[in-house]
């Protein structure tokens, strides 16, 4: 983040309306740049003197009184009026007669809408693909540990180019084998592999490059009843992909464009496939 | 007779596939009439119960936007007697919000009939004559003064006056602020930045015009 970015960023930030991503990166840059630093106290405290400085106009007394006795006098002159309008509506027999069953029953409308919306929930709980909440909650925990992996110069636990060497250290760190492949000859070098916790689990982190870019590829072992329809996301500008195979759930989060994502996701299954 | 009398207004529809019988039509109305006096009193109070607790929300809204007292209370009073009419319409939820957006455009309205000018666009010559020596710390000594300060808000146009009040004083989110004052959520933001730095350089104007 520039000091640009990060001006542009302030109101939002201090008014507590950012992202926590976007934040963290905030605060990152404050903590390596005094000018921005300033910037952001001197902005503070004019919100703050905003706040306390500029008086707040209560309702006076008798407002409340006042409006109390228009409502009275609002609908003390409402029978009359009604009793000319089902007068009107019941005798012609041209009126249709839906309108008249309508402007008398909203409750119908209320219990119809109640019923779309309890159909919606119910279809969405018993349909077999991906809750979208959880989902949501997964892959902001997915970005946020490829951000963190980036930022906090934690990109590897080993490092290592060769996946006979990467390989054999997840093994024993954690309680499955995932699988590591060579995706040099792709255009995705190996850098290394790194112990993550997402989902609740400890969870393999093999990270490849593209270029200047990094991957992170989240593996752990498939849940028995998930049926997981591959799947792309995109937030904040990186991407997320997902897929599974038989054994292994596969999340790729970068920020390389989603074609190169894809590119290294059928890269990586050619090489896993059992041949 | 005897059936006409509980009749409820799901039955009125019936009614109206028999032969228009004057005898039967007469009950119903009755029947329905009084029911609709009993049920607009006990609507009375429930929208009471639900709307009159954001009063001063709703008052001081109004009386920053119109800069007028009178004009504030008359906005507010107009301003419930709509809510109350629309009050069917509203299903719970976020009622201060919900009010405050019939206050804002209550207030529009008086604001467009009677005074074009607070809608002209905003002039950057007259105010462009800002004190740029006066600092951040400068204006800081002088954040106690209520006055000041009211007065620097007042100079805005009501756009920047109205998302000022909404976030400082009622302490909104974005999400609810983009609702009352109708525009993209993404625009609150932006809004608020350039509501801050205007009143920012008219408190800085001002300071530099009392040293």
């Amino acid at each position: 983040m520039n000091c640009k970015e990060a001006i542009n960023l302030i109101d939002g930030y201090l008014d507590g309306e950012l992202d926590p991503l976007i934040s963290q990166t905030i605060e990152q840059h404050l903590r390596d740049c005094p000018g921005c630093d300033q910037a952001y106290t001197a902005h503070g405290s004019l919100m703050r003197a905003i706040g306390s400085g500029s008086p707040y106009y209560r309702a006076p007394a008798g407002l409340r009184e006042r409006i109390q006795s228009s409502l009275r006098v609002e609908i003390a002159g409402q029978p009359v009026r009604d009793l000319a309008q089902p007068a009107q509506r019941l005798y012609p027999r041209s009126q249709p007669v839906e309108k008249t069953f309508l402007s008398g029953m909203p409750w119908n409308w209320l219990a119809l809408a109640a019923a779309i919306v309890v159909a919606a929930i119910i279809t969405f709980n018993l349909a077999p693909r991906l809750r979208p909440g959880t989902d949501q909650l997964l892959a902001t925990q997915l970005i946020a540990s490829h951000v963190r992996s980036l930022m906090a110069n934690h990109l590897t636990d080993v490092a290592s180019s060769d996946q006979h060497t990467v390989k054999p250290w997840l093994d024993t760190k954690l309680d499955f084998a995932p699988p590591v492949v060579d995706l040099t000859n792709a255009g995705f070098p190996l850098i290394g592999g790194r112990l993550d916790y997402l989902d609740n689990r400890p969870v393999a982190a093999l990270i490849y490059q593209r270029r200047k870019h990094f991957i992170n590829l989240f593996v752990w072992p498939m849940e028995s009843n998930a049926v997981n329809a591959p799947q792309t996301i995109s937030r904040q500008g990186y991407h997320l992909l997902h897929w599974v195979d038989s054994d292994f759930n596969y999340w790729a989060v970068s920020d390389v464009n989603a074609a190169d994502l894809q590119t290294f996701k059928q890269g990586f299954e050619e090489q896993t496939r059992p041949h | 007779m005897a059936v006409a009398l509980p009749l409820r207004p799901t039955h009125v529809s019936k009614s109206a596939d028999f032969e228009s019988n004057q005898k039967v039509v007469k009950f119903v109305v009755v029947n329905k009439d009084r029911k609709h006096d009993h049920s607009q009193t006990g609507e009375v109070t429930s929208f009471e119960e639900a709307m009159l607790p954001h009063l001063d929300a709703a008052h001081n809204l109004a009386r920053w936007l119109l800069r007028n007292e009178q004009d504030a209370q008359d906005v507010v009073q107009e301003a419930y007697l709509r809510a109350f009419r629309s009050f069917g319409g509203f299903h719970g939820g976020n009622g201060r919000a919900w009010l405050l957006t019939i206050v804002r455009n209550t207030s529009y309205t008086l604001l467009k009939k009677n005074r074009a000018a607070d809608f002209t666009t905003f002039d950057e010559e007259i105010h462009a004559s800002s004190d740029e020596s006066v600092g951040p710390a400068t204006i800081l000594e002088h954040s106690e003064d209520a006055e000041l300060i009211k007065e620097a808000i007042n100079e805005l146009p009501a756009e920047f006056r109205e998302i000022l009040v909404l976030r400082h004083q009622e302490g909104l989110s974005y999400k609810e602020i983009a609702d009352i004052a109708q525009i993209p959520p993404g625009t609150v933001m932006s809004r608020l930045a350039r509501a801050r730095s205007k009143l920012k350089e008219y408190l800085a104007a001002r300071i530099g015009k009392d040293k």
